[in-house]
């Protein structure tokens, strides 16, 4: 019988090799021996350490990399370092030439590329070929774009200057696009460290960053192991650090950066749900869930891992999926008839057998398709658990494989409930036919990507970065491009006012009495879910004038006391949900209150800071100014319509981030509270305070205005005592999703450390007053720091 | 594409039994889903997802030649003209690439399509041969015509020797959603068609949404068709991916709840080897090896045989062909 007939019979796909020997050459030509690239050239580790890339196709040796240690990050930051006035100093259309130029010349090498990637990391060449390296080129395009409108579409901004850029193995190649081409296109220049699995397409991107001619020094690459990363991390020169990788890692970052003043993005871990409402096309959600978690190898961060579908469909889908499943073709990368590839090493082809041992050990039902594995190279079957209890460490775990977890539920507040608990938060897939399921879901669920009836859709034009433990921080979009500039620093002036230093001593103070008839003393009390309470620990200190006399108790509040004001705020929610239209009524409300009492705040502010009459009512009348402007904002701070693919909505939405926690400077105390309560609240979110230590009866004045002013109880809640302390506190707290604190360049530091708990978004000022009377007292940049965007996808048609 | 429908049972191989269809349950469409980024997203990924290539591709374009129904559907058609072209089905591949693949014997095409009026000579010219007469009927291609000519047109062709009926759906009957006017007309027809086989042409290009295809997909079976077929190859869109694979579900949804294994037919705008690839792909991935098969599923194409005559002589040859080099029809 001849092959043909042979063929007629089984129908067959057969072999479909893509061709790697040019890849092999270029390989070979270098000996399979790479350096580092630093300040434009190749040069190998000045002790000669290298490690091994294998390819996880197979398991065999690919090449030899250069192991870089303190000396060559040590030259890398210093190139970057010694580029960086030059690059930064070219008009943006010069940088935008480069970045075209390696868009292009990136995508004349298409197939090499994609290659190269599937060899080096196990991915299918499907994949390879058709996303990964065309959306990296994409980025280099779209940012080419970028660095044209850096100066007219961001004025008053600089770049930061040296970025220390960490990446992940999933998408090699990608990820250095995402990480480079903004960072450049803003006139940063980079020292860029591969991850240890998959350095090569990398490297070979070194080679057509020499091609284009692009500045030495504008990008270096170092290639290395975690202590790499780390000693990269850790380096002084470096104003930022950009990461993506695990959750684990980016808190041990976020550690070691606290109090450094380096910008920080982390792009971490995720568990994200896929959930399958009744009314959904099952057929093309099935699909939905191939690209979702049997993409790369379910090596995705974003990946739809958790499955959430509606009851009464449960089993018809699973059903579905096993078929679909089942039709998977597992095997080598480089064949194009190839879906699932190989787990890029050993070490997590072993975790996640270990993971889904432990699924089947706590009862859930696993099912996998039949046939065996390829003999050798790293191999794992797409599967499928169902039945899985939300508190099943496989339902918690990101087990970085292609293994999806199935749980059902009954109505729609459910699936958001189960969505939505948990650590992470950076995407969801959510699938049905109805408008109203579909986004009433998606403006629910806590995720910085939302894709509607469809998954994994990337582009440079929309931002892509999550909530909570999934990180902070956008890459893509106009969004992302605000995480490599910074506010021009003559913007930030000196500031104005006296900082007096507060006492916190519980014990009586003497001094205050006058001979005549005292006045009836006021008690002041901590301001919690909209009512006047006392202190937990039944304690008051004792604020004084500018003369140093006492002016007032005012209580002192312990860790309980913000415990108290974050559960209020917790239970405040409802204030998100009201219209921007409302929010601005009840601001502009507390403007006209405070109006009404301003000849009082003006007293105060003379007794205690000493202010000159003129310079109190100056305060006042900025504070009342202050408000109306965040109360103008609330209703026109909105978001945008990202241009991504057509017949697509890409709605960026700036989303506040609910319970926000504000430690207040003590200079312009009255003024600087209000620029820091007013953008937050006018987003929609509930704020616990800690005013101003020194100046606290302020603060204890200011909450009989928010009384008078239709503010729901728990939206603004004010804790008087001592900053550091409560700062801890605030910080260390898992249910408040991000903090302000302007103080100490050591109580930041601290703020930044005790944050890395939940990785809360810090914004903190490194003890560096800010004149809240200038123009850095107000702006877009407060709006901005008081919401996080979340890009929702909308595909439409008909 | 979920219907309320309970899933009654796997599919239940019925070979050599014809769809005999189920009485109209509207319920198991009227909760049709069928989201057109996401199926236009599978589309385009089924190709690329596969590749067939050398031995394989070669094996794959035999079996896309024999379930070609080799079609001509022209004002100018003749007697002789379609003479030719059952010539042209019996002996669709040069016999020294026959030989050179090592087959046993000729492939023959799936059908010969014509118009009733020429169903006599194609019979003739395919005597002996085993190859199948299939006449469009009922007002091809736009069916607007009354139901009883439409009626006598099919026992007409029937009469004259056709063994399968390509009938067309009134187009507006799905505009008005009025499925039972849709069943009947189907129905009556399928009557109509006695022991010859009834292949339904939506013409999905004028029913434009995929929900209608996919509707119109269930009704037509449901009233017994044996083929549901895309087009009549004279509507502006006529085959395409997202269209088929819509079609292919419905099929795959309606043999779940009844077991029926019904064959489909994409017609119109396919010209090349590629093309044939591609839908051959699309059949395995969602249906089984066990739709590829004439019996299952056709072509419905008059230029794509010339493409796979050429690229089959590239692979034997290992140089690019020529039409010139293959017989004309």
């Amino acid at each position: 019988m001849s092959k043909v007939t042979e063929i007629l019979k089984t129908m067959d796909y057969g072999l479909a090799p893509e061709a790697n020997d040019q890849v092999l050459a270029w390989l070979d030509g270098k000996q399979r021996q790479f350096k580092h690239f630093i300040n434009g050239e190749f040069v190998g580790s000045a002790d000669g350490a290298q490690f091994s890339v294998i390819a996880p196709a197979t398991g065999e040796k690919l090449a030899s990399v250069a192991q870089g240690s303190k000396q060559e990050i040590d030259a890398a930051v210093a190139a970057a370092r010694g580029a960086f006035k030059r690059w930064s100093a070219l008009p943006g259309n010069a940088r935008a030439r480069y970045l075209y130029a390696l868009a292009r010349l990136l995508q004349k090498r298409e197939r090499f590329f994609s290659v190269l990637e599937s060899m080096d990391n196990g991915k299918t060449i499907r994949e390879s070929r058709d996303i990964d390296i065309p959306l990296a080129a994409r980025h280099f395009y779209h940012h080419a774009g970028w660095a044209d409108l850096i100066d007219s579409e961001f004025p008053d901004h600089t770049p930061v200057g040296v970025c220390g850029q960490i990446i992940p193995w999933n998408f090699p190649l990608l990820m250095l696009a995402w990480k480079i081409s903004p960072a450049l296109a803003a006139g940063n220049t980079v020292v860029l460290k591969p991850a240890e699995y998959t350095p090569l397409t990398a490297l070979a991107f070194a080679e057509l960053c020499q091609e284009a001619g692009l500045p030495p020094g504008v990008v270096n690459i170092v290639t290395g192991d975690g202590e790499t990363g780390a000693l990269l991390v850790a380096h002084e020169d470096v104003d930022k650090i950009a990461f993506t990788g695990s959750t684990e890692v980016g808190r041990a970052i976020r550690n070691s950066t606290a109090g450094t003043g380096k910008k920080l993005t982390l792009e971490l871990g995720g568990k994200s749900p896929f959930i399958v409402f009744d009314d959904a096309d099952l057929d093309s959600a099935v699909e939905g869930v191939v690209d979702a978690i049997w993409f790369n190898q379910g090596q995705v961060c974003c990946a739809g891992s958790r499955l959430l579908v509606h009851e009464s469909v449960a089993n018809r889908f699973h059903d579905k999926l096993k078929a679909r499943a089942g039709k998977l073709r597992v095997g080598d990368p480089l064949d194009k008839s190839t879906d699932i590839g190989a787990i890029v090493s050993e070490v997590q082809l072993a975790r996640i057998a270990k993971l889904v041992e432990q699924g089947r050990a706590e009862g859930a039902q696993c099912w996998q398709p039949d046939g065996a594995m390829p003999s050798r190279g790293f191999y794992f079957p797409p599967t499928l658990f169902t039945g899985v209890a939300p508190a099943a460490t496989i339902a918690q775990e990101e087990i970085f494989g292609p293994v999806l977890v199935s749980t059902t539920f009954r109505t729609q507040d459910e699936a958001l409930q189960l969505a939505n608990h948990s650590r992470f938060g950076l995407a969801a897939s959510i699938w049905s036919e109805n408008i109203n399921v579909a986004l009433d879901a998606a403006a629910r669920v806590k995720a910085g990507v939302v894709w509607i009836n469809s998954t994994n859709l990337f582009d440079a034009g929309a931002g892509f970065g999550g909530y909570r433990e999934s990180g902070f921080g956008r890459e893509g979009g106009r969004e992302g491009i605000y995480e490599y500039l910074k506010l021009h620093p003559n913007t930030a002036a000196r500031p104005r006012g006296a900082s007096v230093k507060a006492s916190y001593s519980i014990a009586p103070a003497v001094g205050g009495a006058t001979a005549s008839l005292p006045l009836l003393d006021h008690t002041a009390k901590l301001y919690i879910g909209g009512k006047q309470v006392r202190p937990d620990g039944g304690n008051s200190y004792t604020v004084f004038d500018a003369k140093g006399k006492p002016a007032g108790q005012v209580g002192l509040a312990n860790r309980k006391d913000i415990r108290n004001a974050v559960e209020s705020a917790n239970a405040a929610g409802g204030w998100s949900g009201y219209t921007a239209h409302n929010r601005a009524q009840v601001l502009f409300f507390l403007a006209e209150n405070l109006e009404q009492r301003g000849d009082e705040f003006a007293t105060r502010l003379r007794s205690l800071l000493g202010a000159t009459a003129a310079e109190a009512k100056a305060e006042v009348a900025q504070s009342i100014a202050r408000i109306m402007f965040y109360a103008a904002h609330a209703d026109k701070y909105d978001g945008a319509v990202h241009s991504t693919r057509s017949r697509n909505v890409t709605l960026a939405m700036p989303e506040p981030w609910g319970v926000l926690g504000i430690v207040c400077p003590d200079n312009s105390p009255l003024l600087s509270m209000i620029s820091l309560i007013m953008p937050a609240i006018a987003m929609g979110n509930r704020v616990v305070v800690v005013p101003s230590a020194a100046s606290a009866l302020i603060a204890t004045d200011f909450y009989q205005v928010i009384e008078t002013s239709d503010v729901p109880g728990g939206v603004i809640n004010l804790i008087t005592g001592e900053r550091e302390v409560l700062a801890k506190t605030i910080a260390e707290h898992d249910d408040i999703a991000a903090v302000w604190y302007f103080g100490t360049k050591e109580g930041s530091a601290n703020v930044e450390r005790a944050s890395s708990g939940n990785l809360k978004s810090t914004w903190v000022d490194a003890g560096v007053p800010r004149n809240w009377h200038s123009t850095a007292g107000q702006g877009r940049e407060f709006l901005q720091r008081a919401t996080q965007i979340k890009n929702i996808w909308v595909p439409y048609g008909e | 594409m979920n219907t309320s429908a309970q899933v009654a049972a796997h599919l239940v191989p019925t070979h050599g039994l014809r769809n005999a269809g189920m009485p109209l349950n509207l319920d198991l469409i009227a909760n049709a889903r069928v989201n057109l980024s996401a199926v236009e997203r599978r589309a385009a990924t089924l190709t690329t997802r596969r590749s067939v290539k050398k031995e394989w591709q070669a094996a794959w374009l035999i079996k896309a030649l024999t379930c070609v129904d080799l079609t001509t559907l022209s004002g100018d058609d003749t007697p002789d003209r379609v003479a030719r072209l059952c010539a042209k089905a019996r002996m669709p591949l040069r016999a020294d690439l026959v030989e050179a693949l090592g087959l046993d014997t000729m492939p023959k095409v799936g059908a010969v399509c014509v118009y009733p009026t020429m169903v006599k000579s194609a019979v003739r010219a395919l005597q002996g041969s085993g190859i199948p007469v299939a006449s469009v009927a009922t007002g091809f291609p736009t069916g607007l015509m009354t139901l009883k000519l439409r009626l006598a047109e099919i026992r007409y062709a029937v009469e004259e020797g056709a063994a399968e009926i390509d009938i067309v759906i009134s187009r507006a009957t799905v505009f008005s959603g009025d499925w039972q006017a849709l069943y009947d007309e189907i129905s009556a027809m399928r009557e109509a068609c006695g022991e010859a086989h009834l292949k339904a042409i939506l013409a999905t290009g004028d029913l434009k949404s995929l929900r209608n295809v996919y509707r119109a997909s269930w009704v037509a079976m449901m009233a017994g068709a044996d083929f549901i077929k895309t087009s009549t190859g004279k509507e502006d869109v006529n085959a395409t991916l997202p269209v088929g694979l819509t079609m292919v579900r419905a099929l795959r949804d309606y043999g779940e709840v009844s077991g029926v294994a019904v064959g489909f037919k994409p017609a119109g705008g396919l010209k090349s080897a590629k093309d044939a690839l591609a839908w051959l792909t699309l059949i395995k991935e969602e249906l089984g090896n066990r739709w590829l098969d004439p019996s299952l599923f056709r072509f419905g194409a008059s230029s794509m045989l010339g493409d796979i005559e050429r690229q089959i002589e590239h692979y034997v040859t290992g140089r690019y062909s020529a039409a010139n080099r293959h017989a004309i029809a």
